[in-house]
């Protein structure tokens, strides 16, 4: 390769090489000095230096300087992943007049210093990818970013509370918010809750003046028992189509009087009532619960006597009169929005206590999940908030065992963080609602937070007991005569350093957060990530927290890790106000690793046409040729890879430009 | 297909009614098996915590000689099961361990490859043949026989390959297709004693009352097992463990005997004319009318 090959201008390449220490997180695993050493003997390197912190000002400073001073038109950095830094030294470059795009990153600490231990091999392991990148940047072309305008509109998913706090803090900033939520309500699983700890304020009364503010906000378009099913697009200029399923019954005409529940043929329900986790039952013309936004019924298809038969008297029809709220031909309705942002706020799922054979869910009658317990406490839930189990009774003694697919090696390995401060507030109401002697069966308590710890200690005095250990099982196995017809906790006391058997009455089941079932096709459908346990990723789990690798796509709440009603508040503000500072800027840069046609060679086979994700490619009829809308392109190199005849190519991407980069790492030094 | 079959000691000794039971089973129902020529010890518990490299070359051998000729290797005692298991899993999982193995059975010209699944007759029965098929062929049912299904620990810990750790369910629903009905049992996976009843008596013959007076107030009539061991202990002990606490008369019974009647083997062929606890009397009790 001649020493000036694919450089177009009249001056020779000069490259400026740069090493930094990072303090010992690079220099302690890869000699610096010698690298440095090393880079400036090869071709073209005009200058070559290593430095403590290339990042920090002086850093960048002597970039600037030595782009000056030596006339340099490339720069090489070795030092961090691109990720963190490649904007900060493209600006240094910026600044001293070279185009941004003219600079090379070599990652030598993720790739080398972090991952290997010995120091000759990783500094030999450095030298291949510098000379590589070294190779690669005398190619580099002059780049421009684009810029285009960003929709102001945002999208919310998902409608419990860290849904609710984020579409109602856009909203009050004056932004068009579509808030779209898969249940025919609002509310999410606080609305399910009787209390909240530490301060045991009633959840209805808090979230309830929300729901209302949601749902007639005018800033706010609320779609319930809706879905996503498409998302197009990219930052700033989202195309999404919601799906709106027929709850059969015209929302403009419903006016929430629920005339047509009472007079439905059901005189009682039968079905089990998704509400109150099937602890009553519901008709098939229902309201979820009495303070749902919207106020509007819904009528499930599947118990409905006129779907299963078409033989139904149809009273609920009758019962709504002329209003003509229902409408048994409804059929599913699609909306195309266009947005500029959008906020994933999808949240959990409890885990499933029968995936734990040995706690006796659903083998023992009495054995309750937390969230069921809710629903009980709860006033407006099946026993209209009395605690009595199944058969009528008020239990005398109550069990509540910690961790159920939370810190277990069988299940799952995380902390849920909530459970402990859920069993206690649940604790504390069910001796109040009860005068029950209760138990908690705890591996460590984990109370921090404010106010929690004050909490705990409140618990202590007010008399409910506390075993620390593992649960081993629950059962009816009597030992004792007290222990028959109770439920036998069996425990390791491991403060007492013995095993007990407690008998209760009722064994509440503190059961852990997991993601939703359906996260994974979530995450498709947004092009964002998973961490290995299925929550949502963030982008950086410090320093951009509620950011996903998809610019625009935001995270809020317990679809990113478990988290209490304050945490997916203020995470659920977070992701608002990030989304605000990304509409209100405006317009937004695109990188300029676009594709483009490169029209000798294209032989019109349109191959590529449906490899593109983003539609951004078009026949051109007159020409028989494809063409790549610039704007549309978000350069993911799909069509690249995929063109035939090799007539695609990509900025920054150029064969060359990575034959180059192959050629050097694969040189033999 | 045909099973490699691996009796181990239990089933020639202590345990003869359940091999006795068990072979009458397979005849019944078309289950061919051949046993593996010339086995050895599986090296139950006590070899594993005296020596443990050497056990498992001495499963490793039995392991290498079906594979020899089979895929899958029956073997009906719960220590052999789970010593087998246990030995491919860690032959599997510390490259040290295999070496050794092999470096032993290389001394006597074998080599184990991995290549053979070891299956507990439940498993078998359950999965390659299923209820439906033994429902057809019940000549003996066994009018609702109230059994309370006992596993003990090792075929379900730490390795449950077939069923579920802490709940199984696949002795009730093998009988459950003869006729017979499974009382609820709790203690379905409790600990049975072990070998406590030679070390710490009195330890071992409060586990064994618990099995036997639990099962009892469930109106058990009957405790059907899957362990030579536990069957044993249930048995053999039942009448010291009564005068340690409160009688019982609880017949304990192999899961495959109880087959084998309801298959219309003779109930004198397969062990049932041997029980310290007499079955006779339950069954004409429930008007069964074995053969």
């Amino acid at each position: 390769m001649p020493e000036t090959s694919g450089f177009s201008g009249p001056e020779a390449v000069r490259v400026g090489f740069y090493v930094c220490h990072c303090g010992t997180n690079i220099a302690g695993t890869v000699d610096v000095k010698a690298l440095a050493e090393y880079a400036g003997r090869l071709p073209r390197v005009a200058v070559s230096r290593d430095y403590k912190y290339m990042c920090s000002d002086p850093g960048q400073a002597l970039i600037e300087q030595d782009i000056a001073d030596h006339k340099l038109n490339r720069v090489v950095v070795a030092s961090c992943s691109p990720l963190l830094h490649e904007a900060t030294f493209r600006r240094a470059l910026g600044r001293a007049g070279l185009n941004p795009f003219l600079l090379q990153m070599v990652n030598i600490r993720e790739h080398v210093s972090w991952v290997h231990l010995d120091k000759k091999a990783a500094t030999e392991k450095a030298q291949d990818l510098v000379r590589a990148a070294v190779q690669r940047v005398a190619l580099h072309k002059p780049l421009q970013k684009r810029r285009v305008d960003i929709n102001p509109s945002v999208l919310v998913v998902g409608g419990g509370i860290a849904g609710i706090h984020a579409a109602l803090t856009l909203a009050d900033a004056g932004k068009q918010v579509y808030l779209v939520e898969r249940e025919p309500t609002i509310g999410g699983h606080m609305a399910m809750f009787d209390k909240t700890f530490p301060t045991l304020d009633c959840a209805a009364c808090i979230l309830t003046p929300k729901m209302t503010a949601v749902g007639s906000h005018p800033n706010i378009k609320l779609w319930t028992y809706s879905e996503v099913v498409k998302v197009d697009g990219y930052v700033g200029n989202y195309k999404v189509q919601v799906k709106h399923k027929p709850r059969y019954v015209i929302d403009e005409l419903c006016i929430g009087c629920q005339e047509c529940i009472t007079a439905c043929v059901y005189k009682e329900g039968k079905t089990p009532d998704e509400f109150n986790l099937g602890l009553s039952k519901r008709k098939p013309v229902y309201l979820p619960f009495p303070q749902a936004v919207p106020q509007k019924v819904v009528i499930d298809r599947e118990t409905c006597i006129e779907f299963k038969s078409g033989k139904c008297k149809k009273t609920c029809i009758e019962a709504c009169g002329d209003r003509l709220a229902i409408d048994f031909k409804q059929k599913e309705t699609f909306d195309e929005i266009e947005i500029g942002a959008i906020i994933l706020a999808t949240g959990f799922k409890t885990f499933d206590p029968e995936r734990s054979p040995n706690c006796g869910y659903g083998r023992y009658q009495n054995v309750y999940t937390s969230l069921e317990v809710e629903r009980l406490i709860n006033a407006s839930g099946p026993t209209a908030g009395e605690v009595i189990l199944r058969d009528g009774k008020k239990p005398e003694s109550v069990g509540i065992i910690h961790c159920i697919g939370s810190r277990d090696a069988n299940t799952n390995r995380w902390c849920s963080k909530v459970c402990c401060m859920y069993s206690l507030k649940l604790a504390h109401l069910i001796k109040e609602h009860t005068g029950a002697h209760v138990y908690n069966f705890y591996i460590d308590m984990r109370t921090p937070g404010k106010g929690y710890e004050e909490f705990y200690d409140r618990l202590l005095d007010e008399g409910v007991h506390f075993v620390r250990g593992r649960v081993a099982d629950v059962s009816d196995w009597a030992v004792h005569p007290s222990e028959v017809g109770k439920l036998v906790i069996r425990a390791e006391d491991t403060l007492a350093g013995f095993v007990r058997r407690i008998p209760v009455d009722m064994v509440v089941l503190s059961v852990g957060l997991e993601p939703q079932a359906d996260a994974q096709d979530v995450r498709r459908l947004f092009n964002i990530s998973c961490a290995a346990e299925g929550w949502f990723l963030e982008r950086h789990p410090k320093l951009a927290p509620v950011s996903t690798f998809t610019e625009g796509v935001f995270i809020a709440g317990a679809c990113q890790g478990p988290k209490d009603i304050p945490e997916s508040v203020a995470q659920a503000g977070a992701a608002a106000a990030e989304a605000l500072a990304l509409i209100d800027a405006k317009s937004v840069e695109l990188e300029p690793y676009t594709a483009s046609i490169l029209e000798e060679e294209c032989s019109g086979c349109k191959s590529c046409i449906p490899l593109c994700p983003y539609q951004a490619i078009a026949f051109v009829d007159e020409k028989k040729k494809a063409y790549i809308n610039e704007v549309l392109c978000k350069g993911c190199g799909t069509c690249v890879a995929g063109c035939p005849s090799g007539s695609i190519k990509q900025n920054f991407f150029e064969d060359e430009e990575i034959f180059e980069e192959i050629e050097g790492v694969l040189t033999y030094a | 297909m045909k099973y490699a079959y691996y009796p181990g000691c239990s089933l020639r000794g202590t345990g003869r009614a359940y091999e006795e039971s068990l072979l009458a089973v397979f005849r019944a129902l078309d289950v061919e098996i051949e046993e593996i020529e010339d086995w050895n010890c599986c090296g139950a518990t006590t070899y594993m915590s005296v020596d443990e490299l050497t056990s498992y070359a001495l499963a490793g051998r039995n392991l290498a000689l079906a594979e020899q000729k089979h895929s899958e290797i029956i073997a009906p005692c719960a220590a052999c099961y789970l010593v087998l298991n246990k030995t491919q899993h860690y032959i599997r999982d510390y490259p040290d361990i295999r070496t050794v193995v092999n470096r032993a059975l290389d001394t006597i010209g074998l080599k184990y490859c991995d290549k053979v699944r070891v299956r507990h007759p439940l498993d078998v029965l359950l999965n390659d043949v299923k209820p439906e098929t033994i429902a057809a062929k019940v000549k003996v049912p066994l009018n609702g026989l109230k059994i309370a299904p006992y596993y003990g620990c090792q075929i379900v810990r730490p390795y449950s390959t077939f069923d579920d750790q802490g709940n199984p369910t696949s002795m009730e629903r093998l009988l459950e297709a003869c006729g017979a009905k499974s009382v609820h049992y709790p203690l379905k996976t409790t600990c049975c004693g072990g070998s406590q009843k030679g070390t710490l008596p009195e330890v071992g013959l409060d586990l064994i009352h618990y099995l036997l007076s639990e099962a009892q107030r469930n109106g058990a009539e009957v405790i059907t097992t899957v362990c030579p061991l536990c069957q044993f202990n249930l048995e053999s002990f039942q009448k010291e463990a009564g005068d340690r606490h409160h009688p019982t008369t609880m017949p304990v019974l192999y899961f495959s005997q109880l087959l084998a009647l309801a298959l219309g083997a003779p109930a004198d062929t397969i062990g049932l004319q041997r029980g310290f606890v007499p079955i006779k009397p339950v069954f004409a009790n429930k008007e069964i009318a074995y053969a």
